[in-house]
């Protein structure tokens, strides 16, 4: 499960941002999950929790992060069509999985829908993103 | 807040070498330059690594001649072994389809695969480097700190005047360089380092134009038996 990667990331990433806020104690973690890399909520909640126990001096509990999955949208830069990619489970196994790792490798298997050309951007729910931290000074 | 970066200097803490292979210019021989030295290495009994960081224009596997590259997952992904090097290109998601992408989305795909990559213990990672100093190459630079520059030049008087520029831009960034290794020398008498006074950095040697490269390219038995090969393996033997 390559989840623990980027549950790790998040992890670490607020402990950093704790520490140089001066938080003592961290009360909530916003964390984004963009709908493209199809993170499997329960595999990174189950990594979430394992990686705290590896951090205890500033114990973050699993209730504490707050995990919101976002909805993607995808713009042309030629002809600036936005679409949304609806099902993600009618794209071939590898593709799917590739864009689970890496979410800019659609650029290799889609098109823009509107005028054919692979140069979009992924405009939102890309990945993961720590929106906000709060605690206590 | 982006958390991947708060891991990346994680994923490559037990790498004890990371060797940048640029030069400014495309088509100057940096991939082969690259593939070549980690594969020396590796045969000399080291730990070696290989990323392709050309993600626009990814060969280094044309090089090694394989295009099954199926990274494992744990705690991240694991790179696949190819001839005893652990190799990391964008081809083993890609799948050998084509793709176009900008700068932004280019940035995005170097960080992600540095946060999930598990390189484990290396002697020495290998990185080929795009052309030119644009997103990736900029990147490369923030993400990979503890990177040294292995510098290639032709002795062209476009390719060593493209090069110079990157090497300043790189001593104004406080980047270690290696040295200037020259690449598809063709004449005896004359050689890159005459054209290198006032340059404060090592000159680590020639490697002549092997016109048997091509042949021997996708062939790792092969390509370590050619001349080119065997006068990189000298030029590598210096700065290791
Ligand atoms: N010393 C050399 N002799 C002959 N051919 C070479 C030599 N060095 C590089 N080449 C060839 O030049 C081409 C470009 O090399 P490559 O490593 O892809 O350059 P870059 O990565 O700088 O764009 C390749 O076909 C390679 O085999
Ligand atoms: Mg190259
Ligand atoms: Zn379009």
């Amino acid at each position: 499960m390559h989840e623990w990667a980027l549950a790790e990331a998040v992890i670490v990433a607020a402990r950093q941002e704790a520490k140089k806020q001066n938080i003592k104690q961290i009360t909530k973690v916003q964390v984004k999950i963009g709908e493209l890399q199809q993170i499997d909520l329960d595999v990174f909640k189950f990594a979430l929790e394992n990686i705290q126990k590896i951090y205890d001096d500033l114990p973050l509990d699993e209730n504490i992060i707050d995990l919101e999955v976002e909805s993607n949208i995808l713009k042309c830069k030629v002809c600036g069509k936005e679409w949304e990619l609806q099902d993600l489970t009618h794209l071939k196994e590898d593709e799917s999985e590739a864009i689970h790792f890496i979410p800019e490798t659609a650029h290799a298997f889609m098109r823009c829908p509107g005028c054919g050309t692979p140069d979009f951007e992924i405009v939102k729910g890309r990945g993961v993103w720590i929106q906000s931290i709060e605690g206590v000074l | 807040m982006d958390p991947r970066l708060s891991v990346i200097d994680r994923r490559l803490e037990k790498i004890e070498n990371i060797i940048a292979v640029s030069g400014g210019k495309g088509g100057i021989g940096k991939s082969i330059v690259a593939a070549a030295s980690a594969l020396i290495l590796a045969k000399n009994g080291h730990r070696v690594g290989l990323l392709d960081l050309d993600f626009c224009g990814p060969c280094a596997h044309v090089i090694l001649g394989t295009d099954k590259l199926y990274p494992e997952e744990e705690k991240g992904i694991i790179p696949p072994k190819v001839n005893g090097i652990s190799f990391m290109s964008i081809i083993s998601f890609t799948a050998g389809c084509p793709w176009a992408l900008r700068g932004s989305e280019v940035s995005n795909a170097i960080t992600e695969l540095l946060a999930i990559t598990q390189w484990g213990m290396l002697d020495y990672l290998f990185v080929d480097m795009p052309p030119g100093l644009g997103d990736p190459a900029l990147d490369a630079i923030r993400l990979i700190k503890r990177m040294k520059y292995l510098l290639i030049a032709t002795p062209s008087k476009v390719t060593l005047d493209v090069m110079k520029k990157e090497l300043q831009v790189l001593e104004e960034l406080n980047m270690r360089i290696i040295g200037i290794l020259e690449n598809m020398k063709r004449k005896e008498n004359e050689s890159l380092s005459s054209k290198l006074d006032g340059l404060k950095v090592s000159f680590l040697g020639s490697l002549d134009y092997d016109p048997h490269l091509e042949e021997a390219i996708g062939n790792v038995p092969e390509l370590l038996k050619t001349g080119f090969a065997r006068q990189l393996h000298e030029a590598v033997e210096k700065f290791i």
